[in-house]
Order: structure tokens, then C-alpha cells, then sequence
């Protein structure tokens, strides 16, 4: 089965998705087309406890899977028969969570006997912004922002990456939820800063930018201290106002330094990836800046930020043509990173 | 017609494929790799050397637990996926009911008891009926202390099976007394043969209707720093 197996842009996989708190299915031709792509969301799920309950996570993934899974197929309009592979996330994320979806994967692929692929969930995320402009040209500087993750990274080609700087302490994302906690403005905390940062002024107050000038690592565990400080000192201030402006301290120091990681390496543009690239601001100033230094901005849609499944097929497409299948006998990888060379 | 039997609610992954003629092929350990990298292969393999093509099961049977929650959900996904994929029924039997279905010869009350961690135990009581056994008391969660209990309530002769039977033993032994034995762990082969049961009856579900038995709610005490965050 698996030798003769060509991957083409006709291939079709059905991708996967259950590392965090949604559950996704997609099916993907080519590592290009997106075919069908279904998220269904336990957000209201977790939202009391103020963050992914694993317990309740691996639940809900277990009960709504197959029926997930089935809408993509039936979406697509096509047969379960013309599926060429699985692909699904093998980590990283919540154990119980990952390994729901690893294990319907891997039983989906037998049962049609078909490839199995495993797939990195970050790297994934790098391939969100694939699925919209096939037109992208290596060299590459990949910004990945999520709730756990603070990368710039250089994709010198598929599956080649290159570590450029990642945060010391919180991701971006994390400090997104933590100041929206503080500020009591709700959960997820993104899409809740970015809602009220429209009602602020991002001028009001002037947040430290951490290392700013200073190489390319991250560090925001500091500007959320100086956000809680100011609130604690001047507690009749609009929080609309703190919000926009710690969302504007947030976004400078990314931008500023994604800008000059791009221009260091020769990129022929900046691709944002990760939960917190849907956020306004950032998709703004990222565009802006590609703008004017002359190269390319390149924005995976709001619904391609966060977790989703055609990311993962469209992942596994491309990890099929380069390793092949993956074995059977793959496990969840809670803590799987991506691989970078030196 | 052929049954695909999937059981991974204790330590053990079990896989068998069984018929009219009882079971043809059996897969089983209790020690070793997890559960999720021994499913799949140990499926593939089954069916290889029993000579039997996946597309020839019409049932695909899965214990729904109580059982040990990350382990019994990969049994599940994989049965549950391996149904769709098929397009073939699927049924669902307790955990409980397989450790006490292999004592339907005895005629003490049998009780299954299986380690709930925790310092807990998933328990039931079971009487023997023609051809098998029949539960007489709700599955239920609790400490070692409870289940003496309960037993001393009843006051009959009774055998413990499972695992949570052996783990507590002393402690079962001190408070009442009964035989300890059986199985430790259900295993794939009495899933296929009571499924085998219930399939000439066409006593079966749709994939998306097979609901595991927790009997515990999800812990949902958040730990801050270990927290996951949405990416
Ligand atoms: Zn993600």
C-alpha cells in the first residue's frame, strides 16, 4: 500500500484535531484545497473555570468526534473511500485530549487502510497561512504567537526551521488571558482585549516594551506586572484604556522585532501564525510593516488562527511527502517541540 | 457474522475477534507499552493472523468502562472509529459485567471490584441467571470502606474479582469475610462472547451512541500554573 503511495495534488486527507479545547475535522487536497473543515468548540465548556479543564476536554473530544468527523466527510461532498490518508495531531497539548483524536486516527486509517500521519501541532500551525496563498517563497520569518508559544522562527523550506528568538517567560497569548483576567473582561482572554482595546486609546498609558532593541527573545511577564501595578494605583482608569494600550505595548515589541529578524535573514515576507494572530492590531501593524519594507505579509484568516483541522491535513500532507507514513504505534507527544536545525 | 472486541478499561489492552464459533483471535497485555501505541497495531495484527479482513466484522463491541478514564476513552475512540469507518453496529458492555460474566458457574454473589485510584474502587453485585449473570446492585464509586459496607449489608456468600479485589485485599479481608479471586482484568474474549449474545438479538447502537460509564465527575479543580492555554 504505503510504497507505491504517490502524493500529488489530487491526494486527499482527512486531518484531525483534538489537542486543546476544540475539536476539528478537515479534509484538505493537494495540502492546498481545503475541502470541507468543521471546529466544533468547547469554549462554553471551560469558560466558569477561566481555562481547558483536561478532564472535561477529553470528554467532550471522545463524544463529539465521530459525528465531527462525519460532517467534514459529508460536507465535502466526496466518499470515505476517496480519502489517501489520515493525518491528525500527535501533540503538543493535553495528554487525555491528544490522545482521543490520535487514537480514532490511527483506527480510521487501518480501517480504510490508508496512511497514518502524525502530526507536530505548531508546525501545523506554521502551514495555516499555506492554505491561503500557495504562492509563498522561502526564505521565511514565521511568527507564532499563541497561548503558548512566543517564536520567531525562519522556515528556510518545508519542514526546515530555524530558531530566531521565543520568549524567556509568558507566551503572548498567556499574558493576553492573564491581563484580561485581571481586568475581568472574560474568557479568552484575546478576543476580550481586542474587543476592548477598539473602545480605548492605545496611547493612554505608556507600557514598558521589554527588550525591545535587545536581540530577538520576548519576555511579557514583566509588562504584566507594570499593567496590574498602574490598575492597583489608579483604580478608576478605563480599562478600555489599559487594554488598548497594553495590546498596543504587546504588539510593538512583535512587530518591531519580527521586522528586524525578516530583514536580518533576507525573508521574502513575515507569516503570522497561532491563536493570537487573529488579533486586529497585530494584523494591522504586521501588514503595515511589510508594506513598507517591501515584502510580504502573509495572514492566515481569523477562522485558520485558531485550532482547527485543515492545518493539521494540510501538515501531514507535506510531512507525507517528505517522511511518508507514520507508524502505528505512535503515541500522544504531550510535549512534542518542532525540530530546528542550527 | 464476525465481532471485533476492543477492552482497554484497566492496565490491560485485550483485542479479539470471535463468532459462532466463540473466539478465533486474541491479543492481550497487561504490562508494557500504553494503551494508545498497543491498541492499533495490536488490531492489525489480530486480524492478520486470524486471517480475517477488517471489512468482514459486522459488530464492533468495546467495554464503556468504569475503568481507568485516559485508557478506557482510547478504547473507546478506536472502536467507536473503526464502527465508523466500517459502517457496522456497535456494543457496548460494562467493564463490571465482564468481570463477573467468566463466574457465572459459582453460585456465590460475585462482585467485581476494579481499582478507581485515588484510594477508590468501581464496584457491582452479580447473581448467576441461566447462561450468565445478572447485576443486583448499581454500579458505584467509593472508598474500600464503603464496599465493606455494603457487603456486610448483604451478608451473603460472596466472591470479589478485578483488580481494585487484589489491590485491597487485606482491607476487604479485615472487614468481611469472602474469597478473592477470578480475573483481574476483563479481557476482549468475554466482550466478543457476550457480544455475540446480544448481536443475534440486533441489541446494538449506532457508533455515535456509545456512552462511557464514568461514575465520577470530571476534577475540575484548576492548578494554575499547570493550566493549559488555549493556542
Ligand atoms: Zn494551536
Amino acid at each position: 500500500m504505503t510504497s507505491e503511495l504517490s502524493v500529488d495534488d489530487s491526494t486527499l486527507v482527512l486531518g484531525i484535531e483534538t489537542s486543546c479545547d476544540e475539536t476539528a475535522a478537515a479534509l484538505v487536497m493537494g495540502g492546498l484545497d481545503v475541502v470541507s473543515s468543521v471546529v466544533s468548540t468547547q469554549i462554553e465548556l471551560h469558560a466558569d473555570f477561566g481555562g481547558v479543564v483536561p478532564e472535561i476536554a477529553s470528554r467532550a473530544h471522545l463524544e463529539v468526534l465521530n459525528p465531527v468527523v462525519a460532517r467534514a466527510i459529508v460536507e465535502s461532498g466526496v466518499e470515505a473511500e476517496r480519502i489517501d490518508a489520515v493525518a491528525c495531531t500527535v501533540g503538543p497539548g493535553l495528554i487525555g485530549a491528544l490522545l482521543v483524536g490520535v487514537s480514532a486516527a490511527k483506527s480510521l486509517a487501518l480501517a480504510w487502510d490508508v496512511p497514518f500521519i502524525g502530526v507536530n501541532h505548531m508546525e501545523a500551525h506554521l502551514y495555516s497561512s499555506f492554505l491561503e496563498d500557495p504562492s509563498l517563497e522561502f526564505p521565511l520569518l514565521v511568527m507564532l504567537v499563541s497561548g503558548g508559544h512566543t517564536m520567531l522562527i525562519e522556515m528556510q523550506d518545508h519542514g526546515c526551521y530555524r530558531l530566531v528568538g521565543q520568549t524567556i517567560d509568558d507566551a503572548a497569548g498567556e499574558a493576553f488571558d492573564k491581563v484580561a483576567r485581571f481586568l475581568d473582561l472574560g474568557y479568552p482572554g484575546g478576543p476580550a482585549i481586542d474587543e476592548a482595546a477598539l473602545r480605548g486609546d492605545p496611547e493612554a498609558i505608556r507600557f514598558p516594551r521589554a527588550m525591545l532593541n535587545d536581540g530577538y527573545n520576548f519576555s511579557f511577564s514583566g509588562l504584566k506586572t507594570s499593567v496590574m501595578n498602574y490598575v492597583r494605583k489608579h483604580p478608576d482608569v478605563s480599562s478600555d484604556d489599559v487594554a488598548a494600550s497594553f495590546q498596543a505595548a504587546v504588539v510593538d515589541v512583535l512587530v518591531t522585532k519580527a521586522r528586524r529578524a525578516a530583514a536580518e535573514i533576507g525573508a521574502t515576507g513575515i507569516v503570522l501564525g497561532g491563536g493570537v494572530a487573529a488579533n486586529s492590531l497585530l494584523r494591522e501593524e504586521t501588514l503595515g510593516a511589510c508594506g513598507e519594507d517591501g515584502i510580504q505579509g502573509f495572514l492566515p484568516s481569523r477562522s485558520m488562527c485558531t485550532d482547527n483541522a485543515a492545518m493539521i491535513a494540510a501538515a501531514g500532507w507535506h510531512r507525507l511527502r517528505s517522511d511518508g507514513p507514520t507508524p502505528l504505534n505512535v503515541g500522544a507527544i504531550p510535549n512534542l517541540r518542532l525540530s530546528f536545525i542550527d | 457474522m464476525l465481532i471485533l472486541g476492543i477492552e482497554t478499561a484497566t492496565e490491560r489492552v485485550s483485542v479479539a475477534i470471535g463468532g459462532h464459533e466463540g473466539v478465533i483471535g486474541l491479543f492481550e497485555v497487561t504490562k508494557g507499552r500504553r494503551h494508545a501505541e498497543t491498541i492499533v497495531p495490536a488490531i492489525e495484527f489480530v486480524c492478520r493472523q486470524s486471517g480475517i479482513d477488517l471489512e468482514e466484522i459486522s459488530v464492533v463491541a468495546v467495554d464503556v468502562g468504569p475503568g481507568l478514564f485516559t485508557g478506557m476513552r482510547v478504547g473507546l475512540a478506536s472502536a467507536k472509529a473503526i464502527a465508523q469507518a466500517l459502517n457496522v453496529p456497535m456494543i457496548g458492555i460494562s467493564s463490571l459485567d465482564l468481570l463477573a460474566f467468566p463466574c457465572r458457574l459459582t453460585d456465590r454473589v460475585v462482585v467485581p471490584v476494579i481499582d478507581a485510584r485515588k484510594n477508590e474502587v468501581f464496584y457491582s453485585m452479580y447473581r448467576q441467571v441461566p447462561g450468565g449473570v445478572q447485576q443486583v446492585s448499581e454500579p458505584t464509586v467509593g472508598p474500600v470502606s464503603e464496599l465493606v459496607a455494603d457487603l456486610l449489608a448483604r451478608s451473603q456468600d460472596v466472591l470479589c474479582v478485578g483488580d481494585g479485589a487484589l489491590r485491597y485485599r487485606e482491607e476487604i479481608l479485615e472487614g468481611f469475610h469472602c474469597e478473592i479471586g477470578g480475573d483481574a482484568q476483563p479481557s476482549a474474549a468475554q466482550l466478543v462472547q457476550l457480544a455475540h449474545a446480544r448481536a443475534l438479538r440486533e441489541d446494538w447502537v449506532n457508533s455515535w451512541e456509545i456512552e462511557p460509564i464514568y461514575l465520577r465527575a470530571p476534577d475540575a479543580k484548576i492548578n494554575w500554573s499547570t493550566r493549559a492555554t488555549r493556542a
